[in-house]
């Protein structure tokens, strides 16, 4: 195990996993929806707290997975609970954590009925996320990605919208059929390798005919998680239909695990295949900003707007992830925490508003920032986020990845950039017609502005947009390593001659 | 003779007499039978826990005693008493036949606890032919309720073919007899092994299997399933959909020792019936109304994953299966007892039936949840771990067509099992009466629910047991 750094002595990682699964199986046996709502709230706050040490604890200076863990699961197939985090993982640790608080929040008043039952999800959902961020097994990282699905097919198909039926199937499908082949993939690695152990299958050198196949088992299933354009469509669906903290979950955690996945998988584990197919996988990322800024700008309900937005933005993460090059995959790893934050925070608001008038219309939505101006300032500042403005988050992210794009393919990054204007046209278009709206506006003066739970749940929210706009640094800074550490793995196939057909899709 | 070698199925047998004289009493006397078989099956499982270590053989050797053996005895007394528990109401079949029910069906187990222990090609017949007519007795006891008869049906149909898996079985029993001369397993494992692939002795080998893929509902001799499923009263399938499943899978692997190592023939045959038995239980199950009906039809294409374990031809390869076959009578107890408590007057459950489960019967509704997603192998449960480590096997050996078919029939599968979570979460119990559970049922319920997940989180130590009991017989 010498790409494991051991905990000192604190099981951190642990304690991240087994505490919201532990708060999920006393909250069934609380009564009341008063104290399932304080004790969700109680459980999240406490795994946000213990995940800080994380951060302060955690060395930039070296690409080892550190806060180690290691154990014997099943000897019979070499199958180890192994868990730890590295420059790559960290981050979304850190904002699966943030999040939920504000997610338990941000439902406190939405969710009526079966509350105990809804909070159970919700907790079930942090724990399975967060291990799949921190599982350094095959196996066990696998039954977390699967075993994540019941919980969020529940949020959508029991406390969903008219649709909710067809929404949570086609995701549960869709998910489920893009993973069976990855399972095949991960016992076929492991009768190369001896070991489940991810780390342990990087570097290999497996043959190329192996790797295009391991390649494209993992991304079938990575790119329906992300989603890519074409494999998107249950991606609307779902948000649009689930409840507040169940969108907030899909767009801001589940589709990074997507990403994370080709940078955790893909990339260390199968560079030579990585290479020959980057061509595709970028003018895939390009079709999907394009047509997911076009689509969104043509959405008459906000959340399927901001859901096809999402297209867009996690197009611009497998632009830079698949660019190989260090801006490229900085970019793509801040962006997606952006994403994370910065598309949470809109589907919370949406969430607000869908409260208040009962309806995600932008035309029932007109012209509330007359009665809301709490409102409507966060708002405004969310989807200047969103459209990348300078001094907020996104700005950061996606010029780290179009100055990678540019470095590697000045054709692509081109191609990429109209997605950069789509994203402030449609963001512009909600925006106006949200705060001013027009001379025919709905009667808006039975709205009341933000209460003080509201703007407790978006403000942390806030507070990071400006803080990564402004000062990147401690962000950028404990991924570096493990960045340039990754890169190194994937480039020592690319001098080993990987054939490409790159001359021909990229000129 | 040490008796308690042979203390459970004394118990059996003396406990059926008992029942046998009850019914001879006039008067109906359903309730006072089913606290009898209760007690005679714990005191079965008791004894079988009790001499869970014994070893020896006995009768000329045609009947042994050892590791796997007990293992097997020990999850069919278990499986028995747990279709006891919550089908105890037993409301599909009327109060004057319920003493012979409970005879019948304390003979089938009967039969197959000593079936798991022959080792002969005659007792093995005996044995088996004791279970079964004891099971085709018990179908058409169901009450006429449709007025169609269609509990008869289904009786013929379970007779008729029985009779005919029987026959192939007895057919390639001939066979083996003819080639080596013995019918003891000890002598004929060496026979047979050493003449290889030769054509007699594979045809001999896998029509013995045929009686068994008869009981288990492999492809192309699981056409009785769908209608015995349907017809016959819920606490009657509930029983021939698990226990005597586990005879079927003991006895597939001790027939599977006597193949020939690296015998191309056979393992390209269990490949292709794994893969029709997968397709056809998934792809007819789609389309089922009724729920009953929808796990016979996943029970097949469950048999063709049982098939995958076996089809390696390893030690590892049986554990799994064994593994896989515990899992999934778990699963399918699980999924039973909530078609026993919603049937109100034990007519069948059609899937719309299930609606808004969640409010008339909360617990019910999550035990529904938890084995439907463990049988369509959604980790974190033992139906997941299963299927991984049978496609692991199977990959190990070379198969990766095979796997990746099975991978597929994963995918396919899910839709129907989500489709009756789907109506038992999300959709409104309109106008659908609450179900009551009692105590025993939740306890079971919960059990149920704690042993699949137990085992998917945790499969190391039922695996080490069974390659355990594997040591006894290989």
């Amino acid at each position: 195990m010498d790409f494991l750094i051991l905990n000192d002595g604190t099981p951190w990682l642990s304690i991240l996993l087994f505490l919201p699964l532990g708060g999920a199986v006393v909250q069934m046996l609380l009564p009341g929806d008063k104290a399932a709502r304080l004790w969700a709230m109680l459980v999240t706050i406490a795994t946000a707290v213990i995940s800080l040490p994380l951060y302060f604890k955690f060395d930039p200076n070296t690409a080892l997975y550190q806060f180690g863990e290691n154990h014997v699961w099943i000897p019979s197939l070499n199958i180890h609970y192994t868990l730890g985090v590295d420059g790559i993982s960290l981050l979304l640790v850190l904002m699966t954590t943030l999040l939920m608080p504000l997610c338990v929040l941000g439902s406190w008043r939405y969710i009526q009925k079966r509350v105990k039952e809804f909070m159970v999800c919700l907790l079930l959902m942090e724990s399975f996320m967060l291990g799949v961020f921190m599982a350094l097994d095959f196996v066990l990282f696998y039954v977390l990605w699967e075993a994540m699905l019941i919980p969020m097919y529940l949020l959508i198909g029991v406390w969903g919208g008219p649709r909710k039926i067809y929404a949570s199937i086609k995701f549960f499908l869709y998910t489920l059929a893009g993973s069976v082949m990855l399972l095949v993939a991960i016992i076929a690695l492991y009768l190369k390798t001896g070991s489940f152990s991810i780390p342990a299958m990087m570097g290999q050198d497996y043959s190329a005919v192996f790797q295009t196949w391991v390649f494209l088992a993992f991304f079938l299933a990575f790119a329906i998680k992300v989603p890519m354009f074409p494999f998107h469509t249950w991606l609307p669906a779902a948000h649009v239909e689930a409840p507040t903290a169940g969108s907030v979950i899909l767009a801001s955690v589940l589709l990074k695990m997507g990403t994370y996945g080709f940078l955790r998988f893909c990339l260390p584990i199968t560079p030579l295949a990585s290479f020959t197919f980057m061509p595709y996988v970028l003018w895939l990322s390009v079709a999907g900003i394009l047509y997911g800024g076009f689509t969104a700008l043509a959405q008459s309900d906000m959340k399927k707007l901001i859901a096809y937005s999402s297209v867009g933005h996690m197009g611009f993460v497998t632009l830079g992830i698949f660019m190989l090059n260090g801006q490229g995959v900085e970019g793509a790893i801040l962006q997606m925490i952006n994403h994370g934050i910065t598309t949470g925070a809109l589907f919370l608001c949406v969430g607000m508003i869908y409260e208040r008038t009962h309806s995600r219309e932008l035309s029932s939505a007109m012209g509330v920032g007359q009665y809301m101006p709490i409102y409507v300032t966060f708002l405004a500042f969310f989807s200047l986020s969103s459209l990348a403005f300078p001094a907020t988050n996104s700005f950061v992210g996606e010029f780290l990845i179009l100055a990678g794009a540019f470095a590697k393919n000045k054709v692509v990054a081109a191609c990429a950039i109209p997605g950069a204007i789509l994203a402030a046209a449609y963001m512009f278009r909600m925006l106006q017609k949200v705060v001013w709206g027009g001379t025919s506006n709905p009667d808006q003066s039975y709205l009341s502005d933000l209460n003080l739970r509201e703007i407790v749940t978006l403000a942390p929210l806030l507070f990071f947009v400006f803080w990564i706009g402004l000062a990147p640094k401690p962000f950028m800074n404990v991924m570096h390593t493990s960045v340039t550490h990754l890169l190194n793995q994937v480039n020592v196939a690319q001098a080993g001659g990987a054939v490409t057909v790159a001359k021909v899709l990229l000129p | 003779m040490n008796p308690m070698l042979f203390a459970p199925e004394l118990a059996l047998l003396f406990g059926s007499l008992l029942l046998f004289f009850l019914s001879l009493s006039s008067g109906s006397g359903g309730r006072q039978a089913r606290n009898m078989t209760l007690a005679i099956a714990l005191v079965a499982v008791v004894l079988t826990f009790a001499g869970f270590s014994q070893q020896g053989s006995l009768f000329y050797a045609v009947y042994k005693v050892d590791q796997f053996s007990q293992l097997f005895k020990l999850l069919i007394g278990c499986g028995l008493v747990v279709v006891l528990l919550f089908g105890g109401e037993l409301k599909g079949v009327s109060d004057e036949v319920r003493p012979e029910y409970y005879l019948f069906l304390l003979l089938s187990t009967l039969g197959l606890v000593m079936l798991v222990s022959s080792v002969e090609l005659l007792t093995f017949f005996i044995a088996l032919e004791l279970s079964s007519y004891s099971l085709y007795l018990l179908v058409p006891m169901r009450d006429d309720r449709t007025g169609v008869r269609s509990q008869m049906e289904a009786a013929i149909k379970y007779i008729l073919f029985g009779v005919v898996a029987t026959g192939v079985m007895l057919f390639g029993m001939s066979y083996l007899f003819g080639l080596t001369g013995t019918t003891y397993f000890s002598e004929l494992l060496p026979k047979l092994h050493a003449m290889g692939g030769q054509p007699a002795a594979v045809v001999g080998i896998v029509m013995v299997m045929g009686g068994f893929f008869y009981k288990l509902g492999v492809f192309p001799f699981h056409f009785w399933v769908p209608d015995v499923y349907q017809g016959s009263s819920n606490e009657t399938t509930a029983f021939i959909a698990s226990v005597p499943k586990l005879g079927a899978v003991a006895m597939l692997i001790r027939i599977t020792t006597l193949v020939a190592p690296h015998s191309v023939m056979v393992v390209n045959l269990l490949m292709g019936l794994a893969v029709a038995s997968m397709f056809y239980g998934n792809l007819v199950a789609l389309v089922q109304k009724d729920v009953k009906r929808m796990l016979g039809f996943s029970g097949i294409a469950h048999a063709g994953f049982v098939l995958l374990g076996l089809l390696t031809l390893q030690e590892s390869g049986y554990a799994t299966s064994m593994y896989y076959i515990f899992g999934y009578v778990v699963m399918n107890l699980a999924c039973f007892l909530v078609i026993c408590k919603v049937s109100g007057q034990g007519e069948n459950v059609m899937i719309e039936d299930l609606s808004g489960l969640h409010k008339r019967a909360p617990l019910l509704a999550l035990t529904l949840g938890v084995g439907m997603f463990a049988l369509a192998g959604i980790p974190p449960f033992v139906g997941f771990m299963g299927k991984f480590m049978l496609l692991t096997g199977a990959l190990q050996q070379g198969h990766l067509t095979l796997v990746i078919l099975a991978a597929l029939n994963t995918a396919i599968a899910i839709y129907y099992y989500l489709s009756v979570v789907r109506v038992a979460f999300c959709n409104d119990p309109e106008e659908r009466p609450l179900v009551p559970v009692d105590g025993v049922t939740g306890v079971v319920s919960i059990g149920l629910m704690v042993i699949i997940i137990a085992m998917g989180v945790a499969p190391a130590g039922v695996l080490s047991m069974a390659t355990e009991a594997l040591r006894a017989i290989l």
